[in-house]
């Protein structure tokens, strides 16, 4: 089949190319990129008798296939809460055509056992890219380095005890000097575990009117400080995950002005949502590290127009319903994110935090480079990897439509502009405009 | 009203409502038969989650005493049936039909989790480390009781205020009237971020010596291991109440404690057994205030 | 619509003559005492209580009786009424207790009145004094004293001021 997209308007960061243009899809290739604007579109996309489709992308953006560089596939292990199918349609339908996965699965991705089993699921049944992330210690228990390099070999590309800090210091080190020479970077979740001890929320005056008990901001920053600091020791590249705290990121800036191979990501609701989300006792909104303050998202919005937070990632941690219908302290942590991202996103743009490039590069050049994914953009002759956004449209989010099994999101009800119409993934075309062929 | 989940949730009206339907219900304990018709046929059940003989037994009373029928479920939590959800458990009680469901929990929000998932009424009777609702109502009784009123007071709140669900459920009520409130221990006991209507004091004199009302508050013991106090005896020591205070407390200054109390560790005996204390009343207090409250709940319509 | 059935004067003037009628019935005060059913029958009872003083020089024993904890149409899925403390200071065992009450009409809050008096004690005898008796019976009750009996429609509200409350006497029938 045969895919002309007219007049659409496409921002590129891997080939620095941004303007209207008309791209050719056959066979799951781009064939033909014309640059400028061609007179006569048509009202409406349309099928012709010869197979060809044929899109009025007058008024949309093409930006390259989403990469999502930290989410949750649950698989293997947890099917109930996720599996590869479930999760790689979620990503496909939030704009995601790569997403890296977490080892904290059961088994734990320790060992290249696992990481073949996830890749083969995820040729057999998925619907994007998915590149593994494999522990930095056995069992994510903190205490011995797994087989790195045959993990690397197997796939993964890059490392996290995500869910679980490396307490140790030492084994953190270690950790950092052997991925240096592997070449793939270590992902750190950063939680001093004594600090954070019972909390299931931030701490301050919130959580004590609720009665929760609190996760000081000082946990998270504690241990990005330590990271740093081993980092640097190392002289090895070390990516901070998650970051939520007004104080994270003020060590993290530090640290890039003194030129360390420290990169960092933040997520959507730490730059949507306040602890204010969690009154009430909604489960839905206990994440870790937890919703923070107005101050702390306000920073993290200056970190991302600042360029001190690299990445937009989702940490797409979908959940069973049972897991969150229970009081708020038994309660999973973890938001089911890879739907609402895009659109969370894009209120920086339309708020003027972010100009529509810069977002973009948080959500797929910078991802890629971190990670080093081979993503060759918008080219002609190369894969089809890119999506269609209407900038403008209006929906209202109904965890029910999720594809993802994970129906744990603050945002139902929530009225969000910006959507993803299709994404193009090599032979795979998926249309969720709603308009009939 | 269909449920009191905690005093957060309930206006001012509301709480003098109950206050004044427990003075009622206060005449009623002192007749010969307790006991009023006035829920009979009616079932309540007593799902605790936690020990507690004190409370488990006033709520008892206290349904006994209204006629309704009573169910007790008390569940350590240590032998909860492995694999039941609290949703679970709650569905299987909500088949026995029952019309009150009086609950105690470890977890924060479970009396609320509780209240939004059935249609019988839900009286918190503590959770986690939220709140006590009918705890601070009888301690609001009874400080109208012998002081006629709660606006103007000053109330000093002395102990492991962060852990304390009664400490909670007296700042939301005390704050809804015109009263200043102190709260008064180590620091470590305390919450760094207090409300605007609340000051803070490590010094228990300066603490307690203007205030018209001294709560205090059980210190758990197990306090001593998550290094929160150095020692019983060093609590004791600087923030327990004891006889020298009677040489600063305002002359009709009142002392009161949630029970059970720790005898040299909250309180000396010369405290506890003064006039001062009115400690004993609040237990009394307690099953009428209960009383009130179960009589004024209204079920949801299904 | 609103139409007055009683004003100031003929309330006094039946008051007068219940008190009459109560220490012809009982040969004078002994073992006497009254209940006002709140909140109406506390201040009649009152009232009959000092005609007694002004005839007979001595004060009967007088009690207040909040019916609500005894009553069989506690809903509840309703919204409850303010309750007063009951205040009955005093023994009922072997007396005979007038129990007074502004309107009778079902007979239901009678029936609750007695029932909680049973359980203060043993009295001798209860009698009912009432202002007015509007019918409408649902149980087999009826008053020893009777102001006035008015036959009502069951739709028609009967609406007694009295002025410790409402700063003035009256009885009046409200029609919809």
């Amino acid at each position: 089949m045969k895919i002309i997209i007219h007049n659409a308007w496409v921002v590129d960061p891997f080939t620095d190319k941004e303007g209207v243009a008309s791209i050719t899809v056959e066979e799951g290739i781009i064939t033909k990129i014309q640059w400028g604007k061609k007179e006569k579109g048509e009202k409406k996309h349309k099928k012709n008798s010869s197979n060809i489709l044929e899109i009025n992308a007058h008024g949309l953006y093409i930006f390259p296939g989403l990469i999502d560089m930290h989410a949750h596939l649950r698989e293997p292990g947890f099917e109930h809460k996720e599996t590869i199918r479930t999760g790689t349609k979620a990503a496909i339908s939030g704009g995601f055509t790569t997403i890296c996965c977490m080892a904290n699965t059961n088994p734990v991705n320790d060992n290249p056992e696992v990481t073949y089993y996830i890749l083969a699921k995820a040729r057999e049944e998925g619907c994007c890219d998915v590149y593994p992330i494999g522990a930095i210690t056995k069992g994510l228990k903190g205490e011995e380095l797994s087989e790195m390099a045959m993990l690397r070999e197997a796939g993964c590309v890059a490392f996290s005890d995500d869910g679980m800090p490396v307490t140790n210091s030492l084994i953190m080190k270690r950790a950092l000097e052997y991925s240096k020479a592997i070449g793939s970077p270590i992902i750190s979740h950063c939680e001093d575990l004594a600090l954070s001890e019972g909390g299931v929320m931030n701490e301050g005056k919130m959580s004590f009117l609720l009665g929760l008990k609190g996760i000081p901001r000082e946990a998270e920053e504690v241990m990005v400080a330590r990271d740093i600091l081993l980092s640097k020791y190392t002289k090895a590249p070390i990516h901070i995950a998650h970051v939520s705290t007004k104080g994270a990121i003020e060590l993290i800036k530090r640290a890039k002005e003194e030129n360390l191979p420290v990169t960092a990501e933040t997520c959507p609701h730490y730059f949507t949502l306040t602890e204010k989300a969690v009154d009430g006792y909604k489960t839905d909104a206990k994440v870790n590290p937890p919703l923070r303050t107005e101050e702390d998202m306000e920073a993290i919005k200056e970190a991302l127009k600042e360029d001190i937070l690299d990445v937009i990632a989702t940490d797409h941690a979908p959940h069973h319903e049972g897991e969150k219908k229970v009081p708020f302290q038994e309660a999973a942590n973890g938001i089911s994110g890879l739907e609402t991202a895009l659109s969370l996103s894009l209120k920086l743009v339309k708020d003027g935090i972010l100009n529509l490039r810069q977002l973009i590069e948080k959500l797929t050049v910078n991802p890629a480079k971190i990670l080093k994914i081979s993503k060759k953009g918008l080219k002609e002759n190369s894969e089809a990897d890119f999506i269609i956004v209407d900038l403008g449209y209006k929906w209202k989010v109904n965890k029910k439509d999720f594809a993802s099994l994970g129906k744990n999101t603050p945002f139902d009800g929530w009225n969000l502009e910006g959507k993803v119409l299709y994404t193009f993934k090599g032979k795979k075309f998926f249309d969720m405009s709603g308009e009939k062929n | 009203m269909k449920d009191l989940v905690g005093i957060k949730e309930i206006s001012r009206q509301e709480i003098e409502e109950i206050l004044n339907t427990a003075r009622a219900f206060k005449e009623v304990l002192t007749r010969d038969i307790k006991k009023v018709p006035t829920l009979r046929g009616k079932t309540a059940i007593n799902l605790f989650f936690e020990p507690s003989t004190r409370t488990r037994t006033s709520f008892e009373l206290a349904e006994k005493r209204l006629s309704l029928d009573v169910l007790n479920f008390s569940v350590s939590t240590s032998s909860v049936v492995k694999g039941e959800t609290l949703y679970d458990t709650l569905k299987t009680i909500e088949s026995y039909n029952v019309d009150y469901i009086v609950i105690r929990h470890s977890a924060s929000g479970a009396a609320k989790f509780v209240a939004d998932n059935t249609p019988a009424c839900v009286i918190n009777a503590g959770d986690g480390t939220n709140e006590h609702p009918t705890q601070a109502l009888l301690d609001a009784f009874s400080i109208v009781e012998v002081k006629g009123k709660l606006d103007g007071l000053k109330i000093a709140i002395v102990g492991d205020i962060i852990h304390s669900r009664v400490a909670r459920s007296n700042l939301y009520l005390l704050s809804k009237f015109d009263t200043e409130i102190t709260f008064v221990g180590p620091p470590t006991l305390l919450p760094s971020d207090v409300p605007s209507n609340v000051s803070i004091s490590y010094d228990l004199k300066k603490g307690i010596k203007d205030a018209d009302v001294v709560m205090l508050l059980r210190i758990q013991l197990e306090r001593q291991k998550g290094a929160f106090i150095p020692s019983l005896k060093e609590y004791f020591h600087v923030w327990g109440l004891k006889g020298d205070a009677f040489s600063y407390l305002k002359k009709d200054a009142i002392v009161m404690h949630p029970g059970p109390m720790n005898r040299g560790v909250e309180i000396s005996s010369e405290i506890a057994d003064s006039p001062r204390s009115i400690i004993l009343r609040q237990v009394t207090n307690g099953i009428a205030t209960r009383m009130a409250v179960i009589y004024l709940l209204t079920r949801r319509e299904v | 619509m609103e139409k007055e059935l009683l004003n100031y004067e003929e309330i006094e003037r039946i008051l007068t003559r219940i008190t009459y009628e109560i220490l012809e019935k009982n040969k004078g005060t002994e073992d006497i005492c009254l209940i006002g059913i709140v909140t109406g029958g506390v201040y009649l009872a009152e009232r009959i209580r000092k005609k007694i003083k002004e005839n007979e020089g001595l004060n009967v024993p007088m009690g207040i009786l909040d019916i609500s904890f005894y009553r069989d149409d506690i809903n509840i899925k309703g919204k409850k009424k303010e309750i007063k403390p009951t205040n009955i200071p005093f023994q009922i065992d072997g007396k005979k207790v007038v129990l007074v009450d502004d309107v009778l009409y079902t007979g239901r809050s009678t029936r609750a009145a007695m029932d909680a008096l049973m359980d203060f004690g043993r009295p001798a005898e209860i009698q009912l004094a009432v202002l007015i008796d509007r019918g409408h019976r649902e149980l087999p009750i009826m008053a020893n004293y009777t102001g006035k009996y008015i036959p009502t429609a069951r739709n028609e509200k009967i609406k007694v001021y009295l002025k410790e409350i409402s700063g003035k006497d009256s009885v009046v029938l409200i029609t919809q």
